[in-house]
């Protein structure tokens, strides 16, 4: 099964939506209580990304028999040094952005320890694009 | 232990999610980082904070967290209420400092679990 969100930057107030969704979805499909619980972390934290550092992106998400397969792209300034970008404590949120209590530079981090496949890649200028996995 | 009893005996106001107060607590996190949260709360807590925007909704709905308790007088927006409504969250607030708040959660916590 494969649904594909759209999500707007800067769109704080709708930010979670599609996470949300995904997290409705596998809780009819009856995954585990605690895998649901991962995959929303991880879905939250990419998404919240895409709102606060680019200007859209998509959320594509398959979900197969063995696990949850995400690619989240995005149009947006991209990385310019991802291993900085994955380093707990490292943001480059605006003030803005870190006042609603976001910009804690958790936000990779985050993934990592929640998901048990990550690459993410970027071109600085175009965008971002992140695939994670998750075996059920 | 449920959010009925703290709310009662803390003397909260509930802002959102009445209908689901008897929802048992599991202890409780602090913070005002979102992704400080998301990390490091554990389903069917509460989580003080002085955070009252929409995506607070969304962290508490996402990690099952029994409750949000706003600090100080922070006003919550009638379209966050509207959110927690419908994402079944309950927000609560506290009228008073987060350390207070804390410090009187976490007396409370103790006697109960060992009352």
């Amino acid at each position: 099964m494969r649904i594909e969100y759209h999500i707007e930057g800067g769109d704080f107030s709708s930010g979670g939506s599609a996470s949300s969704a995904v997290r409705k979805t596998l809780k009819q499909f009856n995954i585990a209580p605690l895998l649901v619980r991962r995959i929303a972390v991880v879905l939250y934290e990419a998404e919240m990304n895409v709102v606060a550092h680019a200007y859209h992106g998509t959320m594509t998400v398959d979900i197969r028999p063995t696990g949850i397969h995400v690619v989240i792209e995005d149009s947006g300034p991209g990385i310019e040094d991802i291993d900085k970008a994955m380093e707990e404590g490292f943001s480059t949120a605006t003030d803005e952005v870190r006042q609603m209590g976001f910009g804690a530079g958790m936000g990779l981090p985050n993934i990592r320890k929640n998901c048990d496949e990550m690459k993410l890649t970027s071109t600085p200028g175009e965008g971002t694009r992140l695939e994670i996995q998750v075996n059920f | 232990m449920n959010v009925k009893n703290m709310q009662e005996a803390l003397g909260y106001e509930c802002l959102a999610g009445e209908a689901w107060l008897d929802r048992p607590v599991k202890g409780a996190y602090q913070s005002d980082l979102l992704s400080d949260v998301m990390g490091k709360a554990q389903a069917g807590m509460v989580w003080v904070t002085s955070q009252v925007h929409k995506n607070i909704v969304a962290v508490a709905s996402l990690k099952e967290l029994s409750a949000i308790i706003a600090v100080n007088e922070r006003k919550v927006d009638p379209e966050v209420i509207e959110a927690a409504n419908e994402e079944e969250v309950i927000i609560l607030a506290s009228g008073k400092p987060a350390f207070e708040t804390g410090g009187e959660l976490y007396r409370w916590m103790s006697e109960t679990k060992s009352g």
